[in-house]
């Protein structure tokens, strides 16, 4: 209560401030009033009676400013006076201002914008009831996020642990509401999906674990809010309605609330299914295969009371179950609980470890920056110290000139983090509608909500006392007699300042960031020229599902054949393959092989696991992948020849030993059937830019059909024969999209398809890499940015503090070289150090970097170069200006002064 | 005024106390009736007993409003509240024991040599 008292006087003094003030003044001009009248009385004349009263009264300001501090005004008072004073202070110096608000602004930004992502992909959890008690499953022996549906159904019904345990799979859909067939996303998800999370629909009715009665037997459609909204115009009588999905009649059952967007963080589905209809869906039904594992991700909810270990004991029971009941299909069957959204350790993995670089790589820009005011600070106390000399000789305490200092810089700090928090809400604004990919429904969700704004403020303060801590020592040994007597006294010495020692730092970290860039950028830039086995340039893809427009896997072949026939006549194309699944396409698909000698099958026996393609003959020309030995498949490899396969040369040496022994050899499939290698390519990138090498098979369309199907047109590309990476359609390829078009139009009008080049494509696998260097290379910008504020900082400090022995040293006749040493030799000779610091640093940091970016080495001597090149230009910059001002000091001015 | 006494910290207050104690007034007032019970003998800052007067207005134990003097000025006049009498009562208590203790302490050193 008391406390609450005291609050309110302050604050009503707060708001009585001025009328209390006057008051104050009234009363002190009473009391002067009164003693003249009694000296008038006396027999002083008036005038002389109130100039005498006035004396005799004493310090009028001191006493007024004791009297509010016994009235309790003092706490706000005085801050309120600090904040006036330092905007004073502020206003007095903008140049000072503007780089020390500019250089927080750009660090607080650059960290709540990484926060804000790390905090939207990793930190927020799904939207849905009790996200907390929200759990994923993943497969501890391989690190996947798959299950097969027999394996799901098991662990659902057995376990003792969740609530419900729901299942999903990502896919796309030709979906026609009318007469636009379209592609779309969506979740395939199990009868229970939305039960088990506990959702409630926005309109109409969910799919219920009820509408499941085998294959097909649901074809319900939920859709997305978003969907709805922008393809259905928020029609309410959507709900009942039938659209064609893949040309089947799918109903739709209600929509989804505007908040829920799928379980994925990252990919946000147009609507859901349910999984029961996968063949309709997807062309093929996988559910009944146990040993399917690449299918379904799992999650649910832990019972109340029930801990995550005890949940993962529960499952790996189930597990070692699974393993003694089906060993031909579950291998080592252990379970691990992850945070759902992120599909575990495939991507979370990655994705959180780079997240977390960059959040710390950020956390150094903002350590470099309050380093950077730090010193810059330090210089102003120590220019100010005449300043506070005075004032302390006047009676001020030094706990108030600390306050002072401190309300400066977390004034400065706080304008700082407000304008680079309102850039970061731009710039977070401009992430989330963005869609990197054009491909996949990639997005990047950063809303800033509380989080951001409380990390950002506390950023904020937390630099702001940071750098204001800097000059707190330097103050309190202000002696302020010394001060005054000698004048501005430069320290001249040779001994090493915490400034310095602090630039050191900051430009260290700053060397970190650049060499990090750099060898980001060289890497993306080697990745973009290295082997892919395959050669993106003058290729066109035409990506069908031949699912969507109703082909079933058996139909399929024939029309592959006959779009490819067809392709193949237009002028200018050289020739025409499909494959099921583009190499560098969202990861590769692998199975277990066998050698030949194997009998028993079961996953741990597995010879390797081989990245498989279905293709047709014509692929590795289209392709242009260069066939080391053998022979190509042919047509002539169907369902009556025995299986053949063209393997990579990785994979010919991991289970053959040698490319010789390999032609012509057998090994063995996971259901047994032998197959005959028939020729050897070379080896490619199949899941990632910086993957090692990975074995490979290629196995002819007409053995293993699949209806998905990727057309790659290699054509004679433009005339002058020079397409580059990045370079747009021309006019040439536009033409080869149109005949395509009427081609592909002509075979079957309803089948949807898309046309663009393999490096558009590419962009997905590159897409992280790029990121990676993007971002990386802002940071470096930023660095180098702030090491050129703080080395220039320093070296006009430097300039300016000993302005007096320079222009004694050219009145003594120095050259002006001798004069420039003399004045920045200091700032040279630290920059020259931090830099060897930060190269060393950098180059360990970057091994961190290679597991993303590929072939990243920082033993790159054009890195190390650019590295000491930047670094060296960066000091030449920050110098110029102090070094022009140093040469242009007259000596007879400068001694005349002081 | 060489023969005027130091004030000893923290006895303005109570000769503030005092003074007002007779009757409300303002602050000039307050520093002429001081010097009349105190027959001038003590030295106080004029200025000095403003913060005073505000401080002892803080803690509830004067209440203060304008007036006009006699002199016919605006002025604002202070007078004792009852917890004002009774901490004047106490520290008038205190006062006397301490005194009387330092008296006697004094006086019996006296004594002694």
């Amino acid at each position: 209560m008391k406390f609450l008292d005291s609050l309110r006087f302050r604050i009503a003094t707060l708001f009585h401030r001025s009328q209390m003030s006057a008051e104050m003044d009234d009363e002190l001009r009473s009391h002067i009033q009164h003693r003249a009248d009694d000296l008038e009385r006396s027999g002083l004349r008036r005038a002389e009676a109130e100039r005498r009263a006035r004396l005799e009264f004493g310090g009028h300001a001191r006493f007024r400013e004791e009297c509010q501090e016994a009235a309790g005004g003092t706490f706000i008072e005085s801050l309120w006076q600090d904040l006036r004073f330092a905007f004073r202070m502020l206003r007095k110096s903008p140049g000072f201002t503007a780089v020390a608000g500019i250089t927080l602004a750009v660090a607080i930004g650059a960290n709540a914008v990484v926060f804000g992502v790390l905090n939207a992909l990793i930190l927020r959890p799904l939207n849905v009831p009790q996200a907390q008690s929200l759990y994923g499953i993943e497969r501890g022996s391989d690190k996947a996020v798959n299950q097969s549906y027999p394996d799901y159904l098991d662990l659902r019904d057995r376990n003792r642990s969740f609530e419900d345990l729901a299942a999903y799979n990502v896919a796309s859909v030709g979906l026609d509401t009318g007469n636009n067939p379209s592609g779309a996303w969506l979740l395939e998800v199990t009868g229970n999906y939305f039960d088990a999370l506990g959702v409630q629909p926005y309109l109409g009715r969910f799919i219920h674990a009820s509408d499941e009665r085998g294959p097909n037997s649901a074809p319900y459609i939920v859709l997305t809010y978003a969907y709805w909204h922008s393809h259905f115009q928020d029609d309410r009588s959507v709900v009942g309605r039938t659209v064609q999905l893949n040309k089947h009649p799918f109903t739709i059952l209600g929509v989804a609330p505007q908040e829920f967007r799928g379980t994925l963080s990252f990919v946000f589905p147009d609507f859901w299914v349910p999984i029961v209809n996968q063949e309709q869906v997807e062309g093929v039904n996988v559910l009944n295969e146990r040993g399917n594992h690449v299918m379904l991700m799992v999650l649910g909810h832990l019972k109340v009371g029930v801990t995550p270990p005890q949940a993962v004991a529960d499952l790996n029971s189930i597990g070692a179950d699974l393993e003694k009941t089906y060993p031909k299909d579950d291998g080592h069957m252990t379970f691990t609980l992850i945070r759902p959204g992120l599909t575990g350790d495939w991507l979370g993995g990655p994705l959180r470890a780079f997240l977390t670089g960059l959040m710390l790589l950020a956390g150094l820009i903002l350590l470099a920056a309050c380093a950077n005011l730090g010193s810059l600070f330090a210089a102003r106390a120590a220019d100010r110290s005449r300043e506070m000399a005075v004032r302390l000789a006047l009676g001020a305490t030094r706990i108030r000139i600390l306050r002072q200092l401190f309300t400066e810089a977390i004034l400065i700090s706080l304008i700082g983090g407000a304008v680079g928090l309102w850039g970061s809400i731009l710039l977070m604004q401009a992430l989330s509608v963005w869609q990197p990919l054009p491909t996949a429904p990639l997005q990047i969700p950063v809303t800033p909500d509380a989080n951001v704004y409380a990390v950002a403020l506390l950023l904020s303060l937390a630099s702001g006392f940071l750098f204001g801590a800097v000059p707190v020592r330097q103050v309190l040994h202000t002696d302020p007699y010394q001060v005054i007597k000698s004048g501005l006294t430069g320290t001249v010495g040779r001994r090493i300042t915490v400034r310095d020692l602090l630039l050191v730092a900051q430009i260290a970290i700053c060397a970190v960031l650049v060499t990090s860039s750099m060898v980001a950028v060289r890497g993306l830039m080697r990745s973009l020229h290295s082997s892919f086995g395959f050669e993106p340039r003058n290729a066109m893809l035409v990506e069908t599902a031949l699912n969507m427009a109703g082909y079933t896997a058996d139909k399929a072949p024939a029309m592959q054949k006959r779009m490819i026939d067809a392709l193949e006549t237009i002028p200018g194309v050289k020739s025409v393959g499909s494959v099921d699944r583009l190499p560098l396409y969202y990861g590769a698909n692998s199975v277990n092989v066998f050698t030949d000698k194997t009998t028993d099958l079961r996953p741990a026996n597995a010879a390797a696991e081989a990245v498989i393609y279905n293709i047709s003959p014509e692929y590795f020309d289209a392709a242009q992948t260069t066939l080391l030995a053998g022979r190509t498949l042919t047509w002539h490899d169907d369902k009556n020849a025995p299986r053949v396969a063209v393997v990579n040369r990785e994979f010919a040496s991991k289970i053959f030993g040698s490319a010789a022994s390999a032609l012509n050899g057998y090994y063995k499939a996971k259901d047994g059937s032998r197959i005959q290698v028939v020729g050897i390519v070379e080896d490619g990138k199949y899941g990632s830019l910086s993957e090692d090498p990975q074995p490979a098979m290629f196995l002819p369309v007409l053995q293993s059909p699949s209806s998905q199907m990727c057309l790659v047109v290699r054509s004679n590309g433009p005339s002058n024969g020079s397409s580059q990476i990045g370079v747009g359609l021309n006019n040439d390829p536009q033409q080869l999209v149109a005949a395509i078009k009427s081609k592909v139009t002509g075979l079957d009008a309803g089948l949807p398809f898309t046309i663009r080049t393999w490096n558009q494509e590419l962009e997905s696998a590159l897409f992280p890499s790029r990121m990676a260097t993007l971002t990386l290379g802002v940071l470096g910008v930023l660095g180098a940015m702030l090491s050129v504020t703080g080395i220039f900082g320093l070296a006009a400090y430097s300039v300016s503090k000993r302005k007096r022995e320079l222009g004694i040293r050219m009145a003594l006749g120095a050259r002006p070289k001798e004069v420039l040493r003399a004045a920045l030799g200091r700032p040279f000779k630290l920059l020259a150090f931090g830099s060897a610091a930060g190269l060393l640093l950098g180059i360990l940091a970057s091994r961190v970097l290679a597991s993303i970016v590929y072939q990243a080495t920082p033993r790159d001597p054009l890195v190390l170069a650019g590295v000491v090149f930047a670094m060296a230009l960066l000091g030449l910059l920050a110098t110029w200006i102090p070094a022009q001002r140093a040469l242009s000091l007259d000596p007879v001015i400068l001694l005349r002064e002081d | 005024m060489t023969d005027q006494a130091q004030l000893l910290p923290g006895t303005l207050d109570l000769l503030i106390l005092r003074a007002v104690s007779l009757g409300p007034l303002h602050g000039y007032g307050v520093l002429l009736r001081i010097g009349q019970i105190s027959g001038n003998a003590l030295l106080i800052e004029q200025g000095a007993l403003y913060p005073g007067l505000f401080r002892l207005v803080r803690q509830g134990l004067l209440k203060a409003s304008w007036g006009t003097s006699d002199n016919n000025r605006r002025a604002k006049f202070y007078e004792l509240t009852a917890a004002g009498r009774k901490r004047l009562r106490e520290e008038t208590d205190n006062w006397n024991r301490l005194a009387n203790a330092i008296g006697a302490a004094l006086g019996a050193q006296l004594e002694e040599a």
